[in-house]
């Protein structure tokens, strides 16, 4: 069973701190549930995991099945099965849903693959791309659609929830932060985690929103303080945080607290 | 400079003046480099040509040699007129080695999967492409609907009254420079006649002129859709494609008469030694529509600017362009947009993107004349820079003379985003792949309007442009 271990790691954007040692672990099958108030560093975390340029790692470790893949870049970490369901998926204009999909799914069966040989065969990925849309509840116009263009806030939540359909990753790792999400995307992201989570998928969920944690179990919750994880508990600490918020949880951990209201001050004197 | 040897005993002066010449199948005619009225006149007569021709010729050589290059564009001072071969017979060309054909050359033609014979042909290893005589029954059915469509030179021979109506109407030899160099050394082109209300479904293609002398060098194109007629023309290449000569200079005339439909699609990807000017223009009248799709990759430089003049009203005028300029190459490209009466309107969309070093520049013009009310143009050109060596431009140029009309221009710069490239990077596309389907999807809106086989080839073409190693 492949794990998806995180050791010590640190983050930094523009050179400023955010990860201060993340300590974590992620075994297929299981789904795990991020949170934690405004700036502790969860968007962060998910974006280091899939590997943005921009988040520089400066310490620790991401492995996959015991593989060190922290210095492997965003595309290659996708083909070992890593893969990050966006908030606000960007869009690209001009390429098509299929085309681009087809693509995507072909790397991702052949790891080795070099650029410029043939992708997988159109037959075989139409009729893949057709059952999944077709489980998804996704009328079959939606492929000929250029990527994320015009799409509502539900049918961009769908795009992704399609991909990890058909690349059918180790571990996902959702980014959904936002918490002025409208209630249809909230219901694709968590009927689509139901459909998708099994013994062979594990699943970081990295949220706010009670409503998507209710569907979506959790076997373990984690809270994020200051750039660091620092209670794990089970789906009853979600519960908790729901009815009291974060004050409990910065009484356990006045360190971190402390931290995190310094750097509330540094950024507020910086503006 | 020295005087040619024909086979036979050479010609007196005579024979020329009144351009009626006969050529034997052993008359072989080597040309020399340069540029003269001896050259001229040994091409009309080489033709067989008319005299009212060869008098357009040299009246156009001499326009040529009075007018200076344009200071505009890409930087013409560097070509010597003198250091060129004007018209050779495919027979004459000197063959290249295979194996000196550049390695990424060779790899493009591998990845657009160009057959062997199409390969040594535009690599200039063959100077004769020996193409299948598919078209030969296709040629048929369209003489039956009375559709002429042949080379120019044969079509000088065989339709003179209606050539003669046409040609050089459009474009008069005096319009520029290189028109005026075209009109004298002109060679081979194609010639398309589609009578009243004849609607040809299939894209015409110009696989037959293949095996016509000087490779396009000088090719002159004159088309004519008849009242209520349709067609749509298909020529070039996406593959790159070597030529002997660096001075290429096309120039294409059309008509679309009243009601009339006609599309004009070309590929162009001359090898990075080619300076390519080409002066394209049609007229359309009442109701009638006319598009031009002009993709242009490769040359050293281009310059061409696909002109639709809208005479009467209702005519509608669109064109599509795409410039991708490497390393080396600098596209000066755009369309012309000439509103002559009410009712009319034309739309632009032009996509460049420059890579490399490469320069890719858009330049256009929208004109109303007075008393063209009520009309409509849109132009919209979007610039993709891929990296802080390359450059690109815009020179629109809008000349309006009428108040009662709407005009629209919108123009973008833009690189690659940062969050798109990781987006799909993060769904397994390695950089190159994921900047390539950017790009690819960035110039759609024009390669969803080309034939099939050219959109395979063209993103094809994209994708290796964009891993580096340039076709």
């Amino acid at each position: 069973m492949a794990t998806l271990t995180i050791t010590d790691l640190q983050v930094s954007v523009d050179d400023k701190p955010i990860l201060k040692g993340v300590n974590l672990e992620i075994k297929e099958g299981e789904i795990h549930a991020l949170m934690g108030p405004n700036g502790s560093g969860k968007s962060t975390l998910a974006y280091a995991l899939a590997g943005h340029p921009k988040y520089e790692i400066t310490g620790g470790r991401i492995e996959i099945d015991g593989s060190n893949v922290t210095e492997l870049d965003a595309n290659e970490r996708a083909r070992l099965g890593m893969f990050l369901a966006f908030q606000y998926p960007v869009t690209i204009p001009g390429v098509r849903v299929a085309d681009f999909l087809r693509h995507a799914v072909t790397n991702r069966r052949d790891p080795d693959r070099k650029e410029g040989e043939n992708l997988m065969p159109m037959r075989d990925f139409r009729k893949e791309l057709k059952e999944h849309m077709a489980e998804l509840g996704m009328d079959t116009e939606f492929a000929r659609r250029y990527l994320n263009d015009g799409f509502s806030g539900g049918e961009k939540k769908r795009m992704e929830i399609l991909q990890m359909a058909m690349l059918q990753p180790k571990f996902a790792i959702l980014d959904e932060t936002d918490s002025g999400l409208d209630s249809d995307a909230v219901k694709v992201v968590s009927e689509g985690v139901n459909r998708l989570s099994g013994p062979e998928m594990g699943v970081l969920i990295i949220t706010h929103h009670e409503r998507l944690l209710e569907f979506n179990k959790p076997q373990f919750t984690h809270v994020m303080l200051a750039g660091k994880i620092v209670e794990t508990g089970d789906a009853s600490l979600a519960a908790e945080l729901h009815s009291n918020g974060y004050a409990t949880i910065r009484e356990r951990h006045p360190e971190e607290a402390a931290e995190e209201s310094s750097e509330q001050e540094e950024s507020l004197s910086s503006v | 400079m020295s005087t040619d040897t024909p086979s036979k005993a050479e010609p007196s002066i005579g024979d020329y003046q009144y351009g009626f010449h006969d050529p034997t199948d052993n008359y072989t005619f080597k040309s020399r480099k340069g540029l003269d009225q001896e050259i001229v006149r040994q091409i009309s007569a080489m033709k067989n040509e008319p005299q009212w021709m060869l008098d357009f010729r040299l009246k156009a050589l001499d326009i040529f040699f009075a007018r200076p290059n344009p200071q505009w564009g890409g930087d013409l001072d560097q070509i010597d007129f003198q250091d060129i071969y004007y018209y050779m017979k495919a027979s004459d060309k000197q063959e290249k080695s295979w194996d000196d054909v550049p390695d990424d050359i060779r790899k493009t033609y591998d990845r657009l999967g160009i057959p062997e014979a199409e390969k040594q042909y535009l690599a200039g290893v063959k100077a004769q492409y020996e193409s299948e005589v598919v078209y030969g029954s296709l040629q048929e059915d369209l003489a039956k609907q009375g559709v002429l469509f042949t080379d120019t030179d044969s079509a000088l021979r065989e339709h003179p009254e209606i050539f003669r109506e046409y040609f050089g109407t459009i474009i008069p030899s005096a319009d520029n420079k290189f028109a005026a160099l075209n009109s004298a050394v002109w060679s081979g082109g194609s010639f398309i006649y589609v009578p009243p209300g004849v609607h040809i479904e299939f894209p015409l293609q110009a696989y037959f002129r293949i095996n016509s002398e000087n490779m396009g060098q000088f090719e002159r194109t004159l088309i004519i859709v008849d009242e209520g007629a349709s067609a749509h023309y298909v020529e070039g290449c996406t593959a790159p494609t070597w030529s002997a000569e660096s001075l290429h200079s096309a120039v294409v005339e059309i008509v679309v008469k009243r009601g009339g439909r006609f599309r004009y699609t070309t590929i162009q990807n001359w090898a990075n030694n080619v300076y390519n000017l080409v002066t394209k223009r049609a007229m359309a009248y009442g109701d009638s529509l006319m598009e031009w799709v002009d993709g242009n990759l490769g040359s050293k430089i281009t310059m061409k600017y696909p002109a639709i003049y809208l005479m009467e009203p209702g005519a509608r005028g669109e064109t599509l362009s795409i410039a991708f300029a490497n390393e080396g190459q600098h596209q000066d490209a755009g369309a012309k947009m000439v509103h002559c009466a009410p009712n009319t309107s034309s739309r632009v969309i032009s996509k460049s993107i420059s890579k490399g070093g490469g320069r890719s520049s858009y330049r256009g013009l929208a004109k109303v004349f007075k008393g063209a009310t009520n009309c409509k143009t849109n132009v919209i050109c979007d610039a993709l820079i891929l990296d802080p060596e390359s450059r690109s431009d815009t020179y629109p140029y809008i000349e309006i003379e009428e108040d009662d009309v709407t005009i629209e221009h919108e123009a973008s710069v833009s690189k690659i985003a940062e969050e798109q490239l990781f987006y799909l990077m993060s769904r397994g596309l390695t950089e190159a792949e994921a900047s390539a389907m950017i790009v690819t999807g960035f110039i759609e809106p024009l390669v969803k309007e080309l034939p099939m086989e050219y959109a395979v080839e063209m993103n094809k073409l994209i994708e290796l442009q964009m891993e580096g190693s340039v076709g």
